[in-house]
């Protein structure tokens, strides 16, 4: 496959990823983020716990393995971004330190102030992570404040409170919205009698707040932010750096790709409609189906984001001419391939054994079982 | 320039946040097989003790592994954070294995660890031993592929600088895969997981049997671990010592200070078993030395010679020299000297280029180095020599006690009479913390031996760093120094009491505290029950 293509098609592979871990880890996130908001008592919590309890580390590894791949394909992103964004990052991290060791521990004590404690871990580590993404995509947007030397070392001036800005928060909230409403879909799924119910009505509120903050980010974008397009050619298929470049900044710049591109449209369109129908049958009491909205929706949203950047991954606002672009921060041709076929081998086969490890797991938990089963569960 | 302070903050936290990450890893190993093993057992006898062992120990296992879930996703984003000049110079190479173990072995484990604990009451007998498989195989595996990364630090083979982008490009991804010093590695360091998980199940039955407690259940599973605990510690000792063989050329240099050989010997060299190394006067005070018997370790033969530090040393000068030369070239081509024949003598020297950036440390220009510079850059090639000598010897002491423990046990373990053998019992439950130590110091003496590289030969570790201020990293550290003591204390406190506590944790109504105390009370209050006892 030659250079320019597999450009393209690792900028898709990092994108499948991020949808892989938004849609299966955001609902264990989700969930976590409810944890003390819908579960009412300590049954109905270990009922919420225990529904993800088979999935959440399969699950996380999705988060892991878009590090490795970042690392791998795009080992310039992975550089930059991970050190300039480094209290966040580490942030995002200290917060789901608190996820496999509550899973794991929390109910293996009967005191309930060890119990809470643990509840109160989960929750952050399902809340804090879920704003973080958002608040760092909000702040791409935005740009961010490095730059790169002739030697490619970069350099970050911003501080972490400079992150926190009001449309990154904004877009924290979107991101949080969508992961908790896409853990209440799931927990429609798998739950009956009051904490069903609790899930269905949240999942209908959760729907439309994230509605409303995802089209007024839109409206923001399209009067309120510059976008930046690129002024000199560039050679796609060649091996360069973002040294290479000249970028102008222009206005409305991030919404150019939609009249450019007419089918990126679609990305928008799908999460609206993903919301839509998570509304529909959260009331029609299909929870299934709400599942599919959510994560259509989910799907639709971190779509959007990547179509209205796209070519450029991590704008530099102190040099714009210094932005990461698909096309120059990726690895070499060679690396390149090779991933794309150790993830053409792989991804199937995870999701064929992931599918069948859901398939085995199947059906709606209750307080009856969790009190039935209590040494042996979450 | 970069402040050596923040590349040291930076070298502390990697080391602490990796070594603490260790203490979870090797029991993983180790352990996840030992459970394969039980459930075999279980599978093909259906006697329930088996069972009752895989549930007990997975519970022990389970608190360890959340641990090593948790501190490993430190180490996969930490490259980035604080190693972002690293991550950019060799990610062409360095990045593909480690993605490559999240897709082929992350996803692996961690899918069927799920099914492991939830799935006793939804698979067949069969379908459930697979999945206890799946996870040791796919535990292992991810070892594999993070020691094809590491193996990569100490060797990098099939790779090249490209100066267009500034950086290492994998030429030859198979050679990256069979490094020799990666494979010796991963089988070297599986093994030791092997033992740790060995011993940590014998000193725990120890420990039932030294109580009286639970007899039948903790002879079965100390006969397990005596058996595999046996077949490993004997290939970590023959394994370790096929890791002093392969050596590479920074491995020369690690060898060299790991035996305090200052000066090169006439073949076969002799090996200094105990001694006092003093890196002022390169000598090494009081020193017993075993006639030969180096030689005959690192070269298996009579007449290759095992090169000295002080001859090291020359050598590493110049090519400090060469790689200034290798480093004005680079700046001629950067400036858009893209001529055949700058570009020939670049090639010429370009692997040399590595020990020219060693002078960054001292002078950003690095083609304006002072003689006194290059003398120092030359000496810090060397690492420091004492600690890596006794770390050295702890490891492999360490190791042959483990091997006189675990042979003791599986010899009497074979005869049926470990029980009356009480000094065992209590030797193997005082010695339990030795595989983690050994596990630790083992790897300190592979990376501190890498020193002053992340890159053997390629890149030095004081470029490597991110640009952070001294501050982010004091910050950062108290962050994981907190959380990671926090996690610890209660991580010990569950094995500790689930330890105590036995298969009557199970909840079977099978077990001694279920038992002693008759009735349903004691089976509601077993932990009442722990108390009383202890």
């Amino acid at each position: 496959m030659d250079y320019e293509t597999l450009k393209l098609t690792w900028w898709v592979l990092i994108g499948v990823l991020l949808i892989g871990f938004a849609v299966t880890d955001g609902f264990d996130m989700g969930v976590g983020a409810l944890l003390r908001v819908i579960g009412k008592t300590d049954s109905e919590r270990r009922v919420m716990l225990n529904t993800i309890g088979p999935h959440w580390d399969g699950n996380q590894v999705w988060f892991i393995t878009a590090g490795g791949a970042l690392f791998a394909a795009w080992p310039v992103v992975y550089a930059v971004a991970f050190s300039g964004f480094y209290w966040a990052l580490l942030l995002v991290l200290f917060a789901m330190f608190f996820r496999p060791v509550g899973f794991e521990y929390r109910s293996k004590m009967e005191d309930p102030r060890w119990r809470s404690a643990w509840d109160w871990g989960l929750t952050i580590g399902g809340a804090v992570p879920a704003l973080v993404f958002g608040v760092a995509f909000g702040n791409l947007f935005l740009g961010v404040p490095f730059t790169l030397d002739e030697f490619m070392r970069s350099t970050y001036t911003g501080s972490f409170w400079a992150l926190l800005n009001p449309f990154a928060l904004v877009a924290g909230l979107v991101s949080l919205g969508m992961l908790a409403m896409h853990g209440a879909t799931y927990l429609q799924m798998r739950t009956d009698g009051d904490l069903h119910e609790r899930a269905r009505k949240i999942s209908v509120l959760l729907a439309i707040i994230v509605a409303v903050l995802f089209a007024l980010a839109g409206v923001w974008i399209y009067v309120g932010i510059d976008g930046l397009v690129i002024t000199s050619t560039i050679n796609t298929a060649a091996a360069i750096t973002p040294l290479d470049k000249t970028v102008d900044v222009a206005a409305g710049g991030w919404l150019e790709n939609y009249s450019r591109y007419p089918v990126m449209i679609s990305a928008p369109v799908v999460a609206f409609a993903g919301l839509l129908f998570t509304v529909l049958m959260s009331a029609a009491n299909r929870g299934a189906l709400a599942f599919i909205g959510s994560s259509l929706a989910v799907t639709g949203i971190i779509c959007t984001a990547g179509f209205s950047l796209f070519p450029f991954i991590m704008p530099s606002s102190l040099n714009p001419a210094y932005s990461l672009t698909v096309w120059d921060v990726v690895s070499s041709h060679k690396t390149l391939g090779i991933m794309f076929w150790v993830a053409m081998i792989f991804v199937p086969i995870i999701l064929l054994y992931t599918t069948w490890g859901y398939y085995k797991m199947r059906g709606r938990l209750t307080t009856a079982f969790i009190e039935d089963n209590k040494y042996s569960t979450y | 320039m970069i402040s050596e302070s923040l590349v040291d903050l930076s070298r502390l936290q990697f080391a602490i946040t990796a070594l603490y990450h260790f203490l979870f890893v090797p029991l993983t190993l180790g352990l996840s097989f030992i459970l394969a093993i039980m459930e075999s057992a279980y599978v093909m006898t259906g006697k329930q003790v088996y069972q009752d062992m895989v549930k007990f120990w997975g519970k022990l296992f389970g608190i360890n592994f959340a641990l090593g879930v948790t501190t490993g996703l430190t180490m996969e984003f930490q490259f980035g954070t604080n190693w972002a000049y690293y991550s950019h110079y060799v990610g062409d190479i360095f990045g593909a294995p480690l993605a490559i173990e999240g897709l082929m072995a992350f996803f692996l484990e961690s899918t069927f660890i799920g099914l492991f604990f939830f799935g006793w009451d939804r698979l067949t007998r069969v379908q459930h031993l697979m999945v206890t498989w799946l996870v040791a195989i796919g535990s292992n595996m991810s070892a594999l592929w993070i020691l094809i990364a590491n193996g990569w630090m100490q060797n990098p083979v099939g790779a090249e600088f490209n100066y267009e982008t500034m950086r290492m490009e994998m030429t030859n991804f198979v050679e990256v895969i069979f490094n020799p010093v990666a494979q010796v590695k991963f089988v070297h360091t599986v093994s030791a997981g092997y033992v740790t998980g060995a011993m940590f199940v014998l000193a725990i039955s120890a420990y039932y049997m030294l109580k009286k407690r639970d007899l039948p259940f903790a002879r079965r599973s100390f006969a397990i671990a005596a058996s595999f605990g046996f077949a490993s510690i004997i290939s970590v000792i023959i394994l370790g010592d096929e890791s002093g063989y392969e050596i590479g050329d920074v491995q020369k240099t690690k060898l060299a200070a790991i035996e305090a050989e200052w000066h090169t010997q006439e073949p076969p060299a002799d090996f200094t078993l105990i001694g006092f190394p003093n890196q002022e006067t390169m000598e090494t005070d009081y020193a017993v030395k075993i006639p030969g018997a180096l030689g005959l370790i690192a070269t298996r033969s009579v007449d290759e010679e095992i090169v000295g530090i002080k001859d090291l040393l020359k050598e590493h000068e110049l090519r400090i020299r060469r790689g200034i030369e290798a480093y004005a070239l680079l700046e001629k081509m950067r400036r858009g000297d893209k001529s055949d024949p700058t570009i020939a003598a670049f090639d010429a020297l370009k692997d040399d280029l590595g020990y020219g950036l060693l002078l960054k440390k001292y002078t950003n220009n690095v083609v304006d180095a002072t003689e006194e510079q290059i003398k120092q850059a030359a000496q810090d090639t060397i690492p420091k020599v004492a600690p890596m000598f006794w770390a050295f010897r702890l490891m492999v002491g360490l190791g042959f006690l483990m091997f006189i423990l675990i042979s003791l046990s599986f010899y009497y373990s074979t005869q049926h009479n470990v029980e009356t053998k009480t000094w065992l019992l209590k030797a193997l439950i005082i010695s339990l913390p030795a595989p983690w130590i050994a596990c630790e110091v083992g790897w300190f003496v592979a990376e501190f031996g890498r020193q002053p590289w992340s890159i053997a030969e390629v890149l030095p570790t004081h470029l490597s760093v991110s640009t952070r201020s001294v501050e982010d990293l004091y910050m950062s550290l108290a962050g994981f120094i907190g959380l990671y003591t926090l996690l610890l204390i209660v991580e010990m406190y569950l094995m500790i009491r689930f330890s105590r506590m036995g298969p009557s944790s199970l909840h079977t109504g099978r077990y001694h505290f279920e038992q002693n105390h008759g009735g349903g009370a004691a089976i509601a209050q077993p932990q009442q029950a722990v108390k009383d006892q202890a």
